[in-house]
Formats: structure tokens, sequence, C-alpha cells
């Protein structure tokens, strides 16, 4: 496994957010976590991020634990998180983001081998390249989030909420980049309130209730799962 | 005529000396949204230091500044570990008092016999001064260091800044030091390196303080000290070229009144315009209000 999270608490002062919550993501997966609003997703990705630290438990990535191991050093381990409302550095100019994703990277000429691979993915990007990220739409925001990710060159992505304020066709459009960078080779953990297009794009999901993980399995049979349709995906209870 | 610009050559002498200081105010600002009232006390430690290197051991002006920025940065950064660094998640409060505290300790302390002692020592010069007549205009070689090493120390810090990875550091960590994190940016180093920064620019401002208006105390920092500050929130506090338009102002509204009015109200223009500044304009005449979409 990639990534395996066992037992781990995270604790807001005296507030639980995240109670024994274990689970696994393989190489080469996308995985969603789905659930409702303070459910504990964004929790999730940024205890494994490092921004916050768990009272207990262990995060092991490609077999060592992430606990006390900090922020910036994560980054240089393989994963990056594209957080929600996607954190650009406005005041920046559309290259200059992509230069900051590639902070913890030596090698000049690499780097702008990975931001190459960057426009020819999202090639808007490339247009607007000398632009203040300030002034790109909000799909455009999201795609140089996660471009900025992707210069990092991770082995895991973390992706919380990249859905959100986004009309109906650029989601797809996003979705439709997630699944690309995916069969490109990296890992995808996914965090999302819109659990019809998490449960189509990943291959599995965990299902979070108030900070613990109560169901998971394919996305395939989750997407079918009575209680799934009824509480996430806008079914009638029977 | 001759008047007014000779006033003009004066005020820019001091509007630099103003800047040095308040850049290190505005970049503090910017990276930790901390007021660090301690800098003006840098800067009379810098200005301690260069009175020492040139009295005692006769350094050559290079190493007198070099020794100014070097003792100025691990003041500085020593400060930011040992004061500021464990506040970091406490309430702005008291990362504000402890700038005071950290500001009076600077003072009274180094007024202690066995430090630099309470007194007011004349700050020897370190060349002989030369006046040049330029169309009845007075400038003085002073004048003339004070520009350069002020041009310098601006193309430095701009170079560092926009052109370095620990600038670009600086400047994510400043809008945003979560995502600079998630970033890979060691957000403590860049903290640290930002106060060493200030503080050296402060240093360097010290050692030409002393060399302009020979004399040194070890409560000097207090006033350019205060309209550093006035000048970095004048000109936008977070914001570089706004520090130093803010400064340049600054230098010229207090020459000019002293020049026009009565030098009795040097002092006090400071603060008129901070009080207008805060009224009218608080985000300062470069700095907007940041907008962010959604």
């Amino acid at each position: 496994m990639l990534l395996t999270i066992e037992q781990v608490n995270v604790y807001y002062d005296n507030l639980r957010a995240l109670q024994d919550v274990s689970f696994v993501v393989g190489k080469g997966e996308i995985v969603s976590l789905i659930g409702a609003n303070g459910a504990g997703k964004s929790t999730i990705l940024k205890t494994i991020s490092g921004i916050l630290t768990p009272r207990s438990g262990k995060i092991l990535f490609a077999g060592r634990n992430l606990v006390g191991i900090p922020q910036h050093r994560i980054v240089r381990m393989g994963i990056s998180l594209v957080p929600e409302g996607r954190g650009i550095f406005a005041n920046m100019t559309v290259l200059e983001n992509l230069e900051m994703g590639a902070y913890t990277r030596a090698s000049r000429q690499e780097v702008a081998k990975s931001i190459g691979k960057v426009y020819t993915l999202f090639p808007r990007l490339q247009e607007r390249s000398s632009q203040p990220a300030g002034t790109l739409s909000g799909g455009e925001q999201q795609m140089l989030a996660i471009g900025r990710a992707m210069v990092a060159r991770p082995d895991l992505v973390l992706l919380d909420e990249p859905s959100m304020g986004l009309s109906p066709l650029l989601v797809r459009e996003i979705f439709r980049l997630i699944r690309e960078i995916n069969e490109e080779g990296t890992t995808i953990l996914l965090v999302e309130q819109n659990a019809f297009m998490a449960l189509s794009v990943a291959h599995r999901a965990y299902v979070l209730e108030a900070g613990s993980i109560t169901l998971s399995g394919n996305a395939s049979e989750l997407r079918n799962d009575s209680k799934v349709r009824a509480a996430y995906l806008g079914d009638v209870m029977e | 005529m001759e008047y007014f610009a000779q006033q003009v050559i004066n005020g820019l002498q001091l509007g630099f000396v103003y800047a040095l200081i308040a850049l290190g105010y505005t970049m503090v600002y910017g990276i930790v949204r901390l007021i660090n009232f301690a800098h003006g006390d840098v800067f009379m430690i810098g200005a301690f230091i260069g009175f020492y290197t040139i009295e005692r051991y006769h350094l050559p002006l290079a190493l007198v500044f070099l020794s100014a920025v070097a003792g100025c940065t691990v003041l500085a950064v020593l400060i930011e570990q040992l004061a500021y660094r464990p506040l970091r998640h406490a309430p702005k409060i008291a990362s504000l008092i402890t700038a005071i505290g950290v500001s009076l300790f600077l003072e009274y302390f180094t007024s202690l016999r066995q430090v630099f002692g309470p007194n007011f020592y004349s700050f020897p010069r370190p060349f002989p001064v030369v006046i040049w007549e330029v169309g009845g205009i007075l400038v003085t070689n002073i004048q003339a260091v004070i520009l350069v090493v002020t041009v310098l120390c601006l193309l430095f810090l701009q170079f560092i800044v926009f052109r370095t990875k620990m600038g670009r550091g600086m400047r994510a960590v400043s809008y945003d030091y979560v995502t600079a994190g998630l970033m890979g940016v060691n957000v403590n180093r860049v903290i640290s390196f930002t106060f060493g920064l200030g503080a050296a620019l402060a240093g360097v401002g010290g050692v030409l303080y002393g060399i302009a208006y020979p004399q040194v105390n070890t409560f000097m920092g207090f006033m350019p000290g205060l309209k550093a500050f006035t000048a970095a929130v004048l000109g936008g506090i977070g914001n570089i070229p706004g520090a130093v338009l803010g400064a340049l102002i600054m230098g010229q509204s207090e020459t000019m009144v002293s020049a026009y009015l009565s030098s009795t109200y040097r002092d006090g223009i400071a603060f008129v315009i901070l009080i207008l500044v805060l009224l009218w304009k608080p985000t300062g005449i470069l700095g907007a209000p940041r907008a962010e979409k959604v």
C-alpha cells in the first residue's frame, strides 16, 4: 500500500474531529472520501499533509510514518495537497505559481519540463502564463492549483473539493483531467461533497460520518448502495 | 528657491535612512503580521556597532557596515526565535506587547554602564567631510555615501525578493503561509530570514545615521523607529516600494516643517501624517485591500 492510515485520532482543542480512522490507498488508485460538511474529510487531508498533527495513530507513506514530520518535508517525500479554495497566490503570475510548485526541486531544466507538461495538460494556463493568477476564473484557478501540485512530481496527490464553486461543465472537465493524471501514474486521494462525480471517477471510496468511517467499498458498489444513494446521491428513501 | 532645493537635499538624506528602517518594519509585517517595535532598537545597535568599530578598532568603512549588518542580523534572528516564535499561534496582542517589551529591554539593558552606558557619545567621522557646491546648493560627501549605499541596498533587496528562491518563498509566505508550506517552503526559515534581512538594512541605516547625525545614545532608535513605522504605514504596510516612498515623504515633510515652520514641530508632523493616513486611507498609498475570488 502507498498510504496506510491506522487508527488516527485528530482533535481541534478538545473537540474530536477524527475518531479511529483507518483506510488505505494503493499505488495507482483513485480513492475518494465522501461525506457531509463537517464529517472530517478535509481534516484527513490536512493531517496527511502535516498541517494538523494527530493525537494518536499512524500515517504510513511508502512505509514511513509521517506523524511529526514538518509540513514542508512531507512535500519532498512525494505528497502534494491541492487545498480547498485552491490556495492560489493571486499576487503572482500563473508561471510563478507553477514555479512555486517546484519549490522543492533543484534542477531548473527538469522543472521547465514539468511546467511544459502541465501546459499540455492545461493549454489555457499557457495562454495566461504571465497574467496575475488572481485574474483567472474559478475553473482556471482550479486547473492552476492542480497543475502546481503536479509540478512537484508527487506520487500522491490529495485533492480537497476540486469541484467547489464550479459550473457543471467545468466540474466534468476537472474530473476528466483527474482521471488523465491518474492514468499517467499518479495516485489520487480525493475529497468531495459531489459524491456522484467522486464515485464516478474513483476506484474505491470511503464514507465518512461525524469523524468516523462508516462504509467502504468499490466505487461502483457504493454507487448502488441504498444508504449512500439516499444520503449523498439524492435518492428518496423507499 | 535655492533654500528650498537645499531642504529637498536634506530631506532626501533623512528619507533614505528612514527607508532602510521602514523596509524592516514592512517586510516583517508582510510575513508575520507583527509590528516589530524592537526594530528601531536594532537600528540603534547598528549605530553603536558602527560607533565601536570606528572609534576603537578603526576598521575601514566597508567592514564597519559589514559588522553592523552581521551584528544586527544575529540579534534580530535571536529575538525572533526567543521572543516571537513561541507566540506564533498566540493572539496577536501577545506578540505586540512582547515587541514593546523587547524594545524596552534593548534600550535599558544597553544603557547599563557595563554595556554601552547611558550617555550621548559623539560618533566619529570615518572620513573627512567634503562639501561641494552645485548651482548654489551644498551637497556633502556624506549625502553621496548615503545615496549610494541606500540605492545599493535597495537593488540588493530587489534582487533577493524577486530573483532568488528565498525571495519567492518570502512572497509566498507573505501571501498565505499555509499554502506556502504546502509548496515545501520552510516557513520558519523564511520568517527568520526576513527578520535577519530587515535587521541587516537597519544596521546599515544605523551606521549611516551615525555618520550623518553624529551622536549615538541607547534611546536614539525610538524616534527614527516610530517615523520609519509611520513611513511604512503611509506607503502601505507590507508593501516594499511603499515603504521607500513613505520614507521619502516622511523625510521631506520633516525637513520642510523644520525649515518653514519650526523645528519644534518636526516630530509632530510624523504623527499628524500617521493619524491622517489611518483616517483616510488605512491601507496606505500603495497598499490595496486584498480581494479573493471564490
